[in-house]
């Protein structure tokens, strides 16, 4: 590898699932799937949108199990990557095995930006099974470079080849990118991702301004489809940065029409920055927050806003969307 | 009156807390020893200050005490299994086990009291389990329940390294006991931890898939069981009403701790100690009945 090449991987079927009710189908993933290894993506992310066992009534019923979903993909790789999530509290080590006996390669173990400590078993297990571990420092907005390099650390610790600044809540302007992404370069061994949310229509750009700090792994996803605004386009992404001279092996036609001809004839909503994803960016919410709070919204006849900024206030974490309801319900009786 | 003589294993922060709550609260219990591995820890020292017992050499140098009926174990799931219940096991003693090792039958106060006690090692599941299982339980008993999910928020200074070593054990022992006690056909745990300050109080939120949609009967159920477990949690309180849409029942559940020893946020660890409390009660009004047998 060049010290110019970008390793970017597409999150449309994991990420992208938050911003479809987690409906895709194992056949819809497949094609998709098909579209991406055409266009030579290095690394695909797959499953439920809250990763392994998330599918629930809290976070959305998907509409297969993981199983059906990582052997619907797995069958149409043959150079790309196969990727899965764990988020430590709702997956659990049992689902890793099962999805190592299927044949992924790679598992990003996600916690909360302080809670690094919870994922040290799901690491340590995923090292043993010879899987790639990349460790996600999710709303990475609310703490700054010292918190950051001290959980970062820990993942290092445990085994993680990669550690992430996530911007779950897609609140981040691209200086705080910056210090966050540069923190954890300077002081860690291993390779440093970030992954964006496009809220205040910063995903490619902050993408672009960790890239320029010298990160190396980035996410995007097909259409920008995912949590909240979705993530960074990834079709722009790829052409951005290779006009900043970066080399990324994926063919830009290839992925261009992947988007277009594949993933968009499947969305009944495109992404985009609406009020609601924009008020996820100025409060800093999780991004997966989004289509609950519309919902619950609507079923207690309240601004789905007042939600958001109320859960930003209460500072929620990911993986809390029982916290929308009892918001939405608090809020409603105060009417 | 008589009381029984009880040992707490464990002089960590659940150890102590479970002191304060047997002095403060113990009717048919009393404190006699505490059981530790360092001389120098703050739980022997405090136990030592307010007049107990205590040893730094483990469970092996009062297990032959005739007089000490029944251990808490508040140690960790290794050295439940690997010593505590073998020890006790052997000396025919009663341990009720606060760690996730769930060798012996689950106990949930409020629900399965009664069949568990036949066993002399009983394990109190989860915080999560405790919070949620009644419950489960309650509308299971009403209208039925199909599928259990259960998601606790906890207040990340009150979940320890133990908890965070091994947070999988968490989700799948509360799974099994939302199950096999709950009586949900299948069922589901999540647990989240959240960092702010100050803490948040532990709150769980229950969705329960129910067979018969009988709103009046769900609520009758869920305020009956509530009543029980606020018996012995004085800070378990139900936030939001159950509330039926579709065949999804949502109820949410605070727990704000009693502050005996830990802080009020952590109503996760105090649920565990409260019900620990509550079960050795149990098995000492039973031995003080003579409905315990000691061969």
């Amino acid at each position: 590898m060049t010290k110019n090449f970008v390793r970017v991987i597409d999150t449309s079927l994991r990420d992208g699932m938050h911003g479809v009710n987690h409906s895709f189908s194992p056949q819809d993933m497949a094609e998709i799937a098909s579209a991406l290894e055409r266009a030579e993506v290095d690394t695909i992310e797959v499953g439920h949108g809250d990763g392994l066992a998330g599918s629930s009534i809290n976070y959305g019923l998907a509409s297969a199990s993981d199983e059906k979903y990582l052997r619907a993909v797995k069958q149409k790789l043959a150079g790309t990557r196969l990727a899965v999530l764990l988020l430590p509290g709702i997956g659990t080590v049992e689902e890793l095995k099962k999805a190592s006996n299927l044949g992924i390669d790679v598992v990003r173990v996600a916690t909360h930006v302080t809670e690094a400590d919870v994922s040290e078993q799901h690491m340590k297990i995923s090292k043993d099974l010879g899987l790639e571990v990349m460790g996600f420092l999710m709303m990475s907005h609310t703490r700054g470079p010292e918190v950051i390099i001290e959980e970062g650390k820990k993942m290092e610790s445990y085994g993680a080849d990669v550690v992430y600044v996530v911007d779950s809540a897609g609140a981040l302007t691209p200086d705080a990118v910056r210090v966050r992404v540069e923190a954890l370069l300077e002081n860690l061994e291993v390779e440093v991702g970030f992954h964006a949310h496009n809220n205040l229509g910063l995903g490619v750009g902050n993408t672009l301004a960790a890239v320029e700090e010298g990160v190396r792994i980035v996410d995007g996803s097909l259409a920008g489809l995912g949590a909240g605004a979705g993530n960074a386009q990834t079709e722009i992404l790829i052409v951005a940065l290779e006009k900043m001279g970066y080399e990324t092996g994926v063919d830009i036609f290839k992925i261009m029409d992947a988007a277009e001809d594949v993933v968009k004839p499947k969305l009944s909503r495109l992404p985009r920055v609406d009020r609601d994803a924009i008020t996820l960016g100025y409060s800093g919410v999780y991004s997966s927050f989004l289509l609950h709070a519309k919902e619950a919204a609507h079923k207690f006849g309240i601004d789905s806003r007042d939600i958001l900024v109320e859960l930003g206030k209460r500072e929620a974490v990911g993986g809390q969307e029982d916290w929308i309801y009892d918001v939405a319900y608090e809020l409603a009786k105060k009417l | 009156m008589d009381k029984i003589k009880t040992a707490i294993i464990g002089p960590g922060l659940i150890g102590t807390d479970l002191m304060y709550k047997i002095i403060n609260k113990g009717k048919y219990l009393k404190l006699d020893t505490m059981v530790g591995i360092y001389q120098d820890s703050k739980g022997l020292q405090k136990a030592k200050r307010l007049g107990f017992n205590t040893t730094a050499k483990g469970i092996m140098d009062i297990i032959k005490r005739e007089d000490i009926m029944i251990y808490f174990d508040a140690t960790g799931a290794g050295p439940h299994a690997k010593i505590n219940a073998p020890a006790a096991k052997k000396a025919g003693k009663i341990i009720i086990d606060l760690t996730p090792a769930a060798l012996g039958p689950y106990i949930v106060p409020a629900v399965n009291f009664g069949d568990p006690l036949a066993e002399k090692n009983v394990n109190l599941v989860t915080c999560g389990g405790q919070a949620t299982v009644p419950i489960v339980f309650a509308i299971d008993q009403a209208v039925g329940v199909d599928y259990a999910e259960v998601v606790a928020s906890t207040a990340s200074p009150a979940a320890g390294p133990g908890t965070r070593k091994n947070i999988d054990e968490y989700t799948r022992t509360t799974k099994k006991a939302l199950e096999m006690v709950g009586g949900a056909d299948r069922a589901k745990a999540i647990i989240t931890l959240n960092p702010t300050k100050p803490p948040i109080k532990m709150k769980n939120t229950i969705y329960t898939r129910v067979k018969k949609r009988n709103p009046e009967a769900i609520k009758r159920a869920v305020d009956k069981i509530v009543e029980q477990v606020k018996k012995y949690v004085p800070g378990y309180n139900l936030k939001i009403e159950p509330e039926l849409d579709g065949d999804i029942v949502t109820t949410v559940i605070e727990v704000t701790g009693a502050g005996d020893y830990l802080p009020e946020y952590a109503g996760n660890l105090d649920i565990m100690t409260a019900a620990a409390l509550e079960t050795g009660e149990l098995f000492a009004e039973k031995i003080l009945k003579g409905e315990v047998n000691y061969d």
